[in-house]
């Protein structure tokens, strides 16, 4: 069977209590007594259809919540033969560093235990909290010491854009681990999701996702992140891409007259997302016909963007045909396989 | 088209620091004086048209890594009016890799009026001196 790698599934933390055997004791009976029961996030509200494709929606209780699960809906059905799981449990929404690392840490063990050493097709990202840079950095050390876990973890709503240079030190232990920075649908709810304030509908805050990536990418570009860390891969995960070719285009135009504000951009946006920035497949936004599609792949102007992702359990598509129509078959090999080899250096080692 | 001479101006009425703006053959050329130097560019930006005339002279801002400022050339470099877009003084050329077009040079130089006046030139509206010096375009 060909490799396909699926670059963004979800394991689900069914609740603060699954945590607890990952935490220290005083942490556990200050969840207790703080009555912290869960921290799922309105990013994904339990009962939104997109939360869960609902032949995948249990009748009660979180979807993929055990590794058994996950082959059984996901691997098999799909024939992946690797996948990288990132769990949205929303830690990133605490203020607290102290309780924060003891949440994300306790779910990088969680992920470890529960689903990389239950199945070997499972890879994981480290989750992190921006809260504290440096706590940030020692859990990414100390994670990275397991070579399952192949990419750092954060959410593309941050309390500020992720190219200014106090989030660098995480982009060194990055680079110096191998391991890309994963950008993930989703807010630490520091701001509002748009950047007209507050909206009223779950439609509004999921749309307006893609305007947070957007301005992460040209953040990231502005800023030199991409210059600072050549080696550096950014991969946008459940980002849509769709928009991508109108935002190379506006920075590429305004860039030519305000290069004197940022000297050392030195490649195009469009080069430099060729080097090194990628996207997940689903969710695609794209046209249903398959020759505007082709042209629409063409703009993009890359084979080599596009990583194969379900976005398990989230309900992106039906059926079990992850590509729309207008991929070709070479294209979608590359897309299996190929990308996802060529971003995440540790997929291509043998399970320890 | 032939290249023909130009008298612009003598070099005592165009101080450095200071550009004009001249019509020859039915072009528009911008004429700058960068520190007793003369350069000429087609007033019309290669992006859009705007006229180079009318922009921002400034230096060249360059960079070896983020934060890190290198501000040299101030004075060479003539920014459009309209996007902004920059282009070296003397060559014509820009500096984003976005920006592929270049401003047209012209060749400029100083000429002694005794040289001059042996002709051919074309100065309608301006009287050579054997004793002066002028800017001359070739254009």
């Amino acid at each position: 069977m060909p490799i396909q790698i699926d670059c963004d599934i979800h394991p689900a933390v069914p609740n603060c209590a699954a945590l607890f055997p990952y935490m220290s004791e005083h942490w556990r009976e200050m969840s207790v007594l703080r009555g912290i029961e869960d921290l799922q996030s309105i990013n994904y509200p339990d009962s939104v259809p997109l939360t869960v494709r609902s032949d995948w929606r249990p009748k009660s209780g979180r979807p993929a919540t055990s590794a058994e699960t996950i082959a059984h809906e996901c691997l098999e059905p799909f024939g992946s033969s690797l996948a990288i799981c990132n769990c949205l449990f929303g830690v990133q929404t605490l203020f607290s560093e102290d309780l924060a690392y003891t949440y994300v840490t306790a779910v990088n063990d969680w992920m470890r235990t529960e689903f990389l050493d239950r199945d070997p097709r499972l890879r994981a990202s480290i989750v992190i909290s921006l809260e504290n840079i440096e706590m940030a950095v020692d859990e990414i050390n100390r994670c990275a010491a397991d070579r399952r876990f192949v990419q750092i973890l954060v959410l593309a709503g941050t309390a500020r854009p992720l190219g200014r240079r106090n989030f660098w030190p995480i982009y060194e232990a990055a680079v110096k681990h191998g391991l890309p920075l994963g950008i993930h649908a989703g807010s630490e709810l520091r701001n509002p999701p748009t950047a007209l304030g507050w909206p009223s509908y779950y439609l509004e805050d999921y749309v307006a996702d893609a305007q947070a990536f957007q301005y992460q990418l040209t953040s990231l570009f502005t800023e030199g992140v991409f210059n600072k860390f050549p080696t550096l891969k950014v991969v946008m995960l459940e980002s849509g891409w769709t928009w991508l070719p109108a935002l190379l285009w506006r920075i590429t135009k305004y860039w030519g007259g305000l290069r004197m504000e940022i000297p050392w951009a030195d490649r195009s946006p469009a080069e430099v997302v060729r080097d090194q920035v990628r996207f997940s497949l689903q969710p695609v936004d794209g046209p249903a016909d398959a020759d505007q599609m082709k042209r629409l792949l063409e703009h993009i102007g890359s084979d080599q963007l596009l990583l194969f992702s379900t976005d398990y359990p989230h309900a992106q598509f039906e059926g079990s045909e992850v590509f729309p129509a207008g991929f070709d078959e070479s294209l979608k090999g590359i897309i299996r396989a190929d990308a996802p080899l060529a971003t995440y250096p540790r997929l291509a080692e043998g399970t320890p | 088209m032939s290249v023909a001479k130009y008298v612009i101006a003598a070099t005592a009425d165009f101080p450095a620091g200071t550009r004009r703006l001249v019509e020859v053959d039915g072009r528009a050329i911008v004429v700058f004086n960068v520190r007793g130097e003369y350069f000429a560019l087609l007033n019309r930006c290669p992006h859009n048209g705007g006229s180079l005339a009318e922009g921002v002279v400034t230096g060249l801002v360059q960079s070896a890594a983020p934060g890190a400022y290198q501000y040299t050339r101030q004075g060479e470099i003539i920014r459009c009016p309209w996007h902004g877009w920059e282009f070296d003084i003397k060559t014509g050329k820009s500096f984003c890799s976005a920006i592929r077009a270049r401003a047209r040079p012209f060749p400029v130089h100083v000429e002694d009026g005794g040289a001059l006046v042996e002709g051919p030139y074309r100065a309608e509206t301006i009287p050579v001196h054997i004793e002066d010096a002028y800017v001359v375009l070739e254009a």
